[in-house]
């Protein structure tokens, strides 16, 4: 016989209530609020214990009553209708990819496994492939996110460290607003201000750095350009709006990974006498390196999928081009914007299966970043 | 969570009480609580612990000053660069020279280390933040050519050739097809988002899962794929025209997965304690989500809403395959096609004409504004948590139960249940415990 005192109600439930093999027999219960609990009915020897007798044994000829209520009316149509919403959403994005991919067949069946190696677009002759637009696009993401990165890695240690207080909302909220600044605002700036303001820097990259051969900027006899008319409408440029525009997707999702860094750990850093920075590096970095995989990859998926901006900036040609400071690139969501109106069936088909394939690169890209997100350590806690 | 530790104070307290009393026998030493007498002690003037020394504010000043100047001096002779740009990145650089060089000179190397990427994390933000601040004050700048006329907000294009001054022809057509395509949006992605926000959070399941996966997977659309699966579905196969019914679904298409998922995020911050009281009251689960779980989300709700209006009506790809471009105002959006503010923008400056590039600039600028406007009231909608009440909507909840409380006053004849089942059908007043809180 166990006679055991516990501090509180919420003691003694947890105790009653622990999942556990061993048997604890109770004979007397005494928790300060409620006094002295009445010795329970004893059965010979071994004492009432949570497994013998679950059963109460006030009601011996109550019959056992079922727990699961019947769905009033009103629950029924609730659940019907909200089934309905969310069978909705699944069917308008499944008619998207079946449409894409039914419409698409067609294309793919004529150009078989041409169609991600050829260079040209003329569906008409039956010519033509992805291979330089989808070059274009990466090149375009890929040059947005070396601009993109070192911003929003950057601002959002800058929000989760560095500024507190009012001003470090207002910040997070201009951030917001940033993303929601519609895509054509950002490509009239890049082709009205910013092409005009980088053309110097490009030409001083390809006249310093043309060793590297993504930065030379040569006409088709191997001489080097030199006139501002080489640099305009290039990868470059539009990978830096692009790069603008994908930094507040990025910069959100870092925040939240960075600023859930456990205080603890954070305080421990500073009390070994690191300095901020060694403490971000060795407490916050860490701890939010899913979250930064995650949110470089969903700015990524953004990036490859921009229309507009990309549009309004770049000369369009279809060559794979791999001086990304010369004039001419392409992307596949720019084809699109381009062709669509001109195209036959059979060419609409064509630009079905370019998008079709954008889609399942963002897809996976986007379906790997929030899988990376989940399983990093801030994620998990996140959620 | 608030209120779960609020319960738990409210219970260790009684505990104390209680124990208080059963103990007082048993412990009569006990002493009172003593305050400590503070008479004489003397408090000096507090001090700031965030302040930087004069030392690390000159430093900065210093490599301020001095970057630039250097610059300045040296820009065109020894720097091959050129354009604002260049004396920008060069200035840049310098001044982490003169600052590292400056902050050596007192610190150890540490030390330094951490003043330079404080400087580097500060100004990655001032670049961001410069770079958006001089995108809208551009836009808006170059607008304000076109922004002064009056015409250029009640007239449309129909009669204004590409060299007509700036006093004739406006974007009332483009404003007015915004307003329809995005009032068509919102009325299919706001029942159909919000719904599905439910469903993913009241009612759940293994299908609730593949829904979430699956409006996941649609954030993922690139938008000139939504446009052209609009394009080619609805206006090839059935209308054979493109009209503002179409770009609003294309639009539509595009706002549904932010709706969703705002609105997903919100609910799940819906107290779980609020629900299982709603219940623990005998509501259906129908009566609880609209009596407690959607009552106590509004202002979240709300805020989800605005911001993905904000988007859809920035959205230009989508609409660029499907609404068609037309100078003339059309009001039907079942027939004929309807330009938008950012289509009218991507029109318009495709031209060579400076009257229509500025134009264009005005268009952008008013598209701006209004994104702007959108955002400025989702912040002051959704600047609450859920369940945070306003002053006003406060006095009312305290009146509700005031009247609650007459009432169950007046009839202490009537059987004891009957007050208790007449609280769940008043107002929920989920803040409660959120405010003894706080």
């Amino acid at each position: 016989m166990v006679e055991k005192k516990f501090d509180s109600l919420t003691d003694l439930h947890n105790i009653l209530t622990r999942e556990t093999t061993e048997k604890m027999v109770v004979a007397r219960v005494i928790a300060e609020e409620i006094g002295t609990i009445a010795p329970a009915p004893m059965h010979t020897g071994t004492g009432r214990t949570r497994q013998d007798n679950p059963e109460p044994l006030v009601h011996p000829g109550a019959a056992r009553r079922s727990l699961a209520a019947r769905a009033s009316r009103s629950d029924s149509v609730f659940k019907g209708v909200s089934f309905t919403a969310g069978a909705t959403t699944v069917g308008i994005m499944l008619a998207v990819g079946l449409f894409l991919t039914l419409r698409a067949s067609d294309a793919l069946q004529v150009a078989g496994i041409n169609f991600l190696l050829e260079q040209q677009w003329s569906p008409e002759t039956h010519q033509f492939g992805i291979a330089a637009v989808i070059f274009g696009t990466f090149s375009i993401a890929i040059i947005a996110m070396c601009v993109g990165v070192p911003l929003a890695v950057g601002t959002a240690l800058l929000l989760s460290e560095v500024v507190r207080g009012p001003l470090r909302s207002f910040l997070v909220s201009l951030v917001d607003l940033m993303a929601a600044v519609p895509s054509v605002v950002y490509g009239l700036w890049g082709l009205f201000f910013l092409q005009a303001a980088v053309i110097p820097v490009s030409a001083w990259i390809s006249t310093y750095f043309s060793f590297i051969p993504a930065f030379a900027v040569e006409d088709g006899t191997g001489a080097r350009l030199t006139e501002a008319s080489a640099f305009t409408s290039s990868a470059f440029i539009a990978g830096i709006v692009v790069g603008l525009m994908v930094v507040p997707t990025q910069t959100s999702v870092m925040r939240e990974a960075f600023s859930q860094a456990p205080i603890g750990e954070r305080e421990a850093a500073f009390a070994l006498g690191s300095t901020r920075w060694g403490m971000i590096r060795t407490v916050v970095l860490p701890f939010g390196r899913g979250g930064m995989i995650g949110g470089i990859m969903l700015g990524l998926g953004r990036a490859l999928g921009e229309t507009i901006a990309v549009y309004l900036i770049i000369s369009p040609i279809f060559t794979i081009n791999w001086e990304v400071l010369k004039t001419g690139t392409n992307s596949v969501s720019a084809l699109i914007a381009l062709r669509y109106g001109e195209a036959s069936q059979f060419g609409l088909s064509a630009l079905m299966a370019a998008g079709l394939v954008l889609f399942l690169i963002t897809l996976a890209i986007n379906f790997t970043a929030s899988s990376i997100v989940a399983r990093s350590r801030s994620g998990a806690e996140t959620s | 969570m608030t209120t779960a530790t609020v319960t738990t104070a409210t219970a260790t307290a009684t505990a104390v009480t209680v124990t208080g009393e059963r103990a007082a026998p048993a412990a009569p030493e006990a002493r009172p609580t003593s305050v400590p007498n503070r008479t004489g002690i003397e408090v000096g003037p507090k001090r700031r612990l965030r302040e930087s020394t004069l030392d690390e504010k000159f430093n900065v000043l210093g490599a301020l000053v001095a970057g630039p100047t250097v610059t300045t001096l040296l820009f065109g002779w020894f720097t091959p660069l050129t354009g604002p740009i260049g004396w920008v990145v060069v200035s840049f650089v310098l001044f982490i020279a003169f600052y590292s060089l400056l902050v050596s000179l007192r610190s150890d190397r540490e030390e330094v280390k951490d003043r330079i990427t404080t400087v580097l994390l500060i100004s990655a933000g001032v670049v961001l933040f410069g770079a958006l601040v001089f995108v809208v004050i551009y836009t808006v700048g170059r607008g304000t050519i076109a922004l002064p006329h009056l015409n250029f907000f009640t007239q449309t294009m129909q009669f204004a050739g590409p060299l007509d001054g700036l006093d004739v022809g406006g974007i009332a057509h483009a404003i007015v097809g915004t307003l329809i395509q995005i009032s068509i949006a919102l009325a299919i992605t706001i029942p159909l988002g919000i719904t599905t926000a439910v469903f993913l959070n009241e009612v759940g399941g293994r299908f609730a899962r593949f829904v979430r996966t699956i409006s996941d997977a649609m954030t993922a659309l690139p938008s000139i794929v939504a446009g052209l699966f609009v394009y080619a579905a609805i206006i090839q196969l059935i209308t054979h025209q493109r009209s503002g019914f179409a770009a609003a679904l294309a639009i539509a298409v595009m706002m549904l997965p932010i709706i969703i998922r705002a609105s997903d995020v919100v609910l799940r911050l819906v107290p779980g304690n609020l629900r299982e009281a709603s219940y623990a009251l005998g509501s259906t689960r129908w009566r609880t989500v609209w009596g407690v779980v959607l009552p106590t989300a509004r202002s979240g709700l709300v805020t989800a809403v605005i911001l993905g209006t904000a988007r859809g009506i920035g959205e230009t790809s989508p609409v660029l395959l499907t609404s068609g471009i037309t100078a003339v105002m059309n009001l039907n959006p079942f027939s004929g096609p309807m330009i938008s503010l950012p289509l009218q923008v991507f029109d318009f400056v495709k031209s060579p004409e400076p009257n229509i590039i500025a134009r264009g600039f005005g268009t952008a600028a008013v598209l701006i504004l209004l994104v702007l406007l959108l955002f400025v009231v989702a912040r002051l909608i959704g600047g609450k948590g859920p369940g945070q009440l306003s002053d006003r909507q406060r006095r009312r909840v305290a009146g509700q139960s005031a009247d609650d409380a007459r009432r169950m006053n007046r009839t202490p004849a009537a059987s004891p249940a009957a007050p208790l089942a007449a609280q769940p059908t008043g107002t929920p007043a989920p803040a409660n415990p959120e405010e003894t809180s706080q």
